[in-house]
């Protein structure tokens, strides 16, 4: 369990001071100068050797991100950071946002001289409306402070520019979030080119996910290797684990990576309703990845190598737990849904077959299928993965797949019950 | 009702002369227009696309991807309930249907003597505090039926 002296954001809950002078109490904007005394080199070699990876769902090694960016480039670098959180389940750059915002100020600031970028965008999904004012709010204290802005204490000019969307999923996508900060539609480009050659304005971009970004402080000034000391190798670091769904207490904590699954469940959560023995799957990462029954949670630990290992995925680490009072089907029938809801339609694939994907689910929760209808969902959702232009059509799909896999008998189950129930009236 | 043209067109050109020499401002304008009028209207997509070097098809595009813009005039209020699955579970159903029931109207719509038009929102980010709604964009939390019965009578004043 990962020790209070360990906590990279401590102030996740409001208890404290949200402002400047409590941001610094906590350590926070504390000589930041001599971390940028020590150079663009510098900050990408620590981050890279401190092992984090991305937590926007991916989890692309962030240094490595960051070392794509041109050195020596005309055009201007940019930061973009990512804070669209739309995915159901995923409730942390929130808490971020709201009550630790200057972890995500002097995170931009130093990413962006990592990357020597003057300008870094913030971009705030249109509902959070307390999030965007908190942030906003720190962003002004920075400003005033002269800790951010043209000619500030840390001799490297910076801006940052507090951006907010109009209501659309998609723009979570780093592309299509690009898209929107330039004032278009938020559907998705094509890679390559990848943003850190053709971003924002054509100009090299980096786009990272809010947490991503906010924990850069606290990493530099504590050294990569005591990140990289926390958890597994090629999984370090602390996370912000989201815990939501059949559990006695739900919460967003921060914890070891690699802690087992129960472990977070139990000591953090209260539990699953009606005992562990109540389990019935888990969705590790957010309502995109693949789900897992209970059957593998025992031993699961919460990184990205175990999670991969079972066919899901760690994602943005946002555990939705589901007790055995649990309509499945109906589950995914609505997450479906969802994805049906918000495929930006530039994709042929990913807008028909995710609509054909909820039709198929929605007849699967009433029985009111075939048993050869289940091998055509899943022929359907690999018509879709691999053949569109973003992440979203694997989003849309892996959870069915991981579904099909897990509780194809359920299905059947449903399927055979209406069978005979029909048989029956038909006798009667 | 619609807006008197020489209305629309002062307010709106001052919105455009504000964003004059800002970097790919269509957002950032729609999000203000709509803040002045309460709508984005057809005439102003013209003028801003006029402005902006665009046509009016990307202009028209941008305002029905995404979902904060509308094109027809709304309510004097606004009030939206969240129905995502947090406020779902917790209630938020009912409060719809409530909402529904009082206002006489069902989502997207705006009540016949134009005090409020009824939205849905997916969600708010106030899962922790939930059921939750947002009127005139302020948002509220751990909402039940006698505070929605409030904030209705608040859009009627």
């Amino acid at each position: 369990m990962l020790a209070d002296k360990d906590r990279i954001f401590t102030n996740i809950y409001g208890f404290h001071d949200t402002s400047l002078a409590g941001a610094r109490k906590r350590g926070l904007w504390d000589d930041t100068k001599r971390l940028i005394d020590k150079g663009h080199d510098w900050i990408i070699n620590e981050v890279k050797a401190s092992g984090l990876r991305g937590r926007g769902g991916a989890g692309f090694p962030t240094g490595l991100k960051w070392s794509f960016m041109p050195k020596n480039d005309p055009r201007p670098s940019y930061l973009v950071v990512n804070g669209d959180e739309s995915e159901p389940g995923s409730c942390k750059d929130r808490e971020i946002l709201r009550h630790d915002p200057h972890h995500l100020v002097e995170g931009c600031l130093l990413a962006s001289f990592a990357m020597r970028a003057h300008t870094c965008f913030v971009y705030i999904r249109g509902e959070f409306i307390r999030e965007r004012e908190a942030l906003e709010r720190a962003v002004k204290e920075a400003y005033d402070a002269r800790l951010i802005g043209k000619n500030n204490i840390h001799g490297w000019d910076f801006d940052l520019v507090v951006h907010h969307g109009a209501g659309a999923y998609i723009c979570g996508e780093e592309t299509a979030l690009l898209e929107s900060l330039e004032g278009k539609k938020g559907q998705p480009r094509l890679k390559p080119p990848f943003p850190a050659n053709t971003g924002l304005y054509g100009s090299p971009t980096t786009v990272n996910n809010v947490e991503s970004i906010a924990v850069v402080p606290t990493i530099l000034r504590r050294g990569s290797a005591w990140f990289s000391g926390i958890g597994r190798p090629n999984n370090t670091g602390t996370k912000l684990f989201q815990i939501s769904g059949h559990v006695n207490k739900p919460c967003v904590v921060e914890e070891a990576m690699s802690i087992p699954l129960r472990e977070l469940l139990e000591k953090h959560a209260g539990g699953v309703r009606g005992g562990w023995d109540n389990l019935l799957a888990v969705i590790p990462g957010g309502s995109s990845m693949p789900c897992i029954a209970a059957g593998d949670c025992q031993e699961l630990l919460m990184d990205f190598d175990s999670m991969s290992a079972l066919k899901s995925g760690l994602g943005t680490a946002a555990v939705i737990v589901m007790d055995k009072s649990t309509d499945i089907i109906k589950a995914f029938a609505r997450i479906a849904y969802f994805y049906k809801h918000e495929s930006c339609g530039q994709c042929t694939p990913c807008r028909e077959g995710v609509a054909w994907i909820w039709r198929l689910m929605e007849r699967m929760s009433k029985g009111e299928a075939e048993k050869s209808e289940i091998d055509l969902l899943f022929n359907v959702t690999k018509q879709v993965e691999g053949h569109t232009i973003c992440a979203f059509g694997e989003g849309a799909v892996w959870p069915i797949q991981g579904f099909l896999r897990n509780f194809r008998t359920v299905i059947e189950e449903r399927i055979d019950h209406r069978i005979a129930a029909e048989a029956r009236e038909a006798a009667e | 009702m619609p807006l008197p043209e020489t209305d629309l067109d002062a307010r709106l050109q001052a919105i455009l002369r504000a964003f004059e020499g800002v970097e790919a401002p269509l957002l950032e304008i729609l999000h203000a227009v709509q803040l002045e009028f309460g709508h984005v209207p057809e005439g102003a997509q013209r003028q801003i696309a006029e402005a902006l070097n665009l046509s009016r098809a990307e202009v028209h595009g941008v305002v029905s991807f995404y979902h904060d813009f509308r094109t027809e005039v709304g309510g004097r209020h606004d009030l939206k309930i969240c129905r995502a699955e947090a406020c779902q579970s917790m209630g938020g159903e009912a409060l719809a249907r409530q909402a529904r029931e009082a206002l006489g109207i069902d989502f997207g719509e705006t009540a016949a003597d134009g005090s409020v038009s009824l939205g849905s929102v997916y969600c708010l980010g106030l899962c922790a505090c939930a059921p939750a709604a947002m009127l005139d964009g302020t948002p509220v939390g751990r909402l039940d039926g006698p505070q929605l019965e409030a904030l209705i009578s608040e859009t009627r004043r």
